[in-house]
């Protein structure tokens, strides 16, 4: 490979490693000089390896100059290794005893006691997928700017206050105690859930960051249930969430970057791999006697990977809908609700309790009271897409839209 | 908006108004969608209890009785809390509740709690 094209790549999989172990380290206070190091590394492996040539094992060379880099810092500055070398329980004999431990079990444990700082609730919901995009996955700035869609300056100053906010707090780097671990957990899961939702339903054109904001969502939740302590049904529940999403990874896009509605995909591009872990998930999600939500809405999910329209499926689907919104209530599982209602229990049902929901500066909820009345009174169904078409934003929810009027107007004329 | 007790009674004793299993199985989708529906509407505030037939009343003499119905036939069997603008809001949502049709043919109970705005 091409050391243009490896450098890149050792960023996006070895950056965060060594910055967690780093930050593990030195603390929260200290987290700007573990960025450094580790930035520091990557510009010697990129004029090195230039001249040189990569060389045989390009991670190992970087661990090994991360490693050396850490040292001579210490040695510059003796206080601050003094200090450090107090506070971790290393026999303070000096410098060298430091030991920086770039392990598999060492990294990974960094990494998850990373994650409960960075989601922590003194920072809010935003600066949270940030600060996890940027120490957790490698994301650079340019990146995270892209996947939020707004632009450098924005995420530089959202990521320096937060990591300024966790240092005002002190939030100490270290995995929960087992008694907070549920707690600490509820809201790791939620940033989560967000930044592979944000990948997912992103509007962003870019396919393939939007891919890579699912990848990462799902490794972290993945080094969750690998690990004892936080092995808990939910986040299992979340991880077959995420497998059962992004099996249809390939299907709901098109080449031109356009969602495809389920009910046009082609099944064939679904991946029954993911699907099957999707299913194992749940299985390891059901050991235990709490129903979380992400439970009801990996059920839910799951059958959505059955694209037959059978009235087992829809009534499936209903009964899990009527569960996931007696324990949060959100406006669009009200409204997959009323289609699956649709579907169980016919359109005449569906329409009067659509009719209560009265969710009306919702393009959505226009949409789906559209789709109700059509066949039943084309009439309405047109008023009510075009009182949609009139609310919507985006393109891709207009075009959606605009079919829907011009099939009314179709079978109109055959009529 | 104000919140509202629901309190669903029907008759627990008489042999004749006990529902055969099917029919229980085949109401139990009927429970279940309106509370969905209540759900979907953002105005159930707590999906309350199921409560068992059988119980023990404590009179003020400290005696204890089997039974919590003793002068009605009829007996509490479970209740939800809802959200509801006021007392007619309340009454029509209760309205469709199951526990008023076949099998059940039971009640229901409206009640306001009290909040600290009103009370």
């Amino acid at each position: 490979m091409e050391e243009k094209e490896l450098i890149p790549r050792l960023f996006r999989t070895e950056y965060r490693k060594i910055v967690s172990v780093l930050c593990y380290l030195f603390g929260i206070e200290h987290i700007e000089i573990a960025e450094d190091i580790v930035s520091d590394t990557f510009l010697s492996a990129t004029e090195l390896w230039s001249l040189k040539g990569i060389p045989e094992n390009p991670t190992g060379w970087l661990y090994t100059v991360a490693k050396n880099k850490t040292k001579n810092y210490f040695k510059r500055h003796a206080l601050f290794a003094k200090k450090l070398s107090a506070e971790i329980k290393y026999s303070s004999n000096g410098v060298e005893e430091i030991d920086i431990d770039l392990s598999v079990k060492s990294i990974n444990d960094s990494q998850l006691a990373m994650i409960f700082t960075v989601c922590n609730p003194c920072i809010s919901a935003e600066s949270q997928i940030a600060l996890a995009l940027n120490l957790l996955c490698g994301f650079g700035i340019q990146e995270i700017a892209d996947a939020f869609l707004t632009n450098k300056e924005v995420v530089y100053k959202r990521l320096n206050r937060a990591k300024e906010k966790l240092k005002i707090e002190k939030i100490r780097i270290e995995q929960p105690s087992p008694a907070e671990i549920d707690d600490r957990l509820n809201i790791v899961l939620i940033t989560l859930y967000l930044l592979f939702s944000e990948g997912y339903y992103s509007t962003s054109q870019d396919t393939i960051l939007r891919k890579d904001l699912c990848a990462e969502a799902m490794r972290l939740t993945y080094l969750l249930a690998e690990n004892e302590p936080t092995n808990k049904p939910a986040v299992n529940a979340l991880l077959s969430l995420m497998c059962f999403h992004s099996s249809r990874f390939e299907a709901r896009i098109n080449e031109e970057g356009e969602t495809v509605l389920y009910s046009d995909q082609d099944t064939t591009l679904w991946n029954k791999d993911l699907i099957d872990k999707g299913i194992y998930y749940l299985n390891q999600a059901s050991k235990g006697n709490k129903l979380s939500k992400y439970h009801f809405e990996a059920g839910i999910a799951y059958w959505h990977t059955h694209k037959e329209d059978t009235t087992e499926k829809w009534e499936n689907i209903l009964q899990l809908y009527n569960q996931l919104l007696q324990i949060e209530y959100s406006p669009i599982a009200a409204l997959n609700r009323t289609f699956a209602l649709a579907k169980a229990n016919g359109k005449g049902k569906a329409i009067i309790e659509a009719e209560k929901l009265q969710l009306t500066d919702n393009h959505f909820y226009y949409s789906l009271l559209g789709y109700l009345y059509t066949d039943v009174d084309n009439e309405k169904a047109l008023k009510h897409f075009k009182t949609a078409l009139s609310l919507a934003n985006s393109g891709a929810d207009k075009a959606v839209i605009i079919k829907n009027i011009e099939g009314i107007y179709d079978t109109g004329k055959s009529h | 908006m104000d919140e509202f007790m629901l309190i669903f009674r029907r008759d627990h004793e008489s042999k004749e108004n006990q529902p055969s299993p099917e029919d229980m199985q085949a109401s139990i989708k009927e429970w279940l969608d309106w509370k969905g529906s209540l759900a979907a509407q953002n105005k159930l505030v707590s999906s309350g209890n199921r409560l068992r037939p059988d119980g023990k009343v404590i009179k003020s003499d400290k005696m204890v009785i089997n039974g919590p119905y003793a002068e009605i036939k009829e007996a509490i069997g479970g209740f939800i809390v809802i959200r509801a603008r006021d007392y007619d809001e309340a009454v029509e949502m209760a309205k469709d509740c199951p526990v008023l049709r076949a099998p059940w043919s039971g009640s229901v109970e409206v009640r306001m709690l009290v909040s600290e705005s009103n009370s």
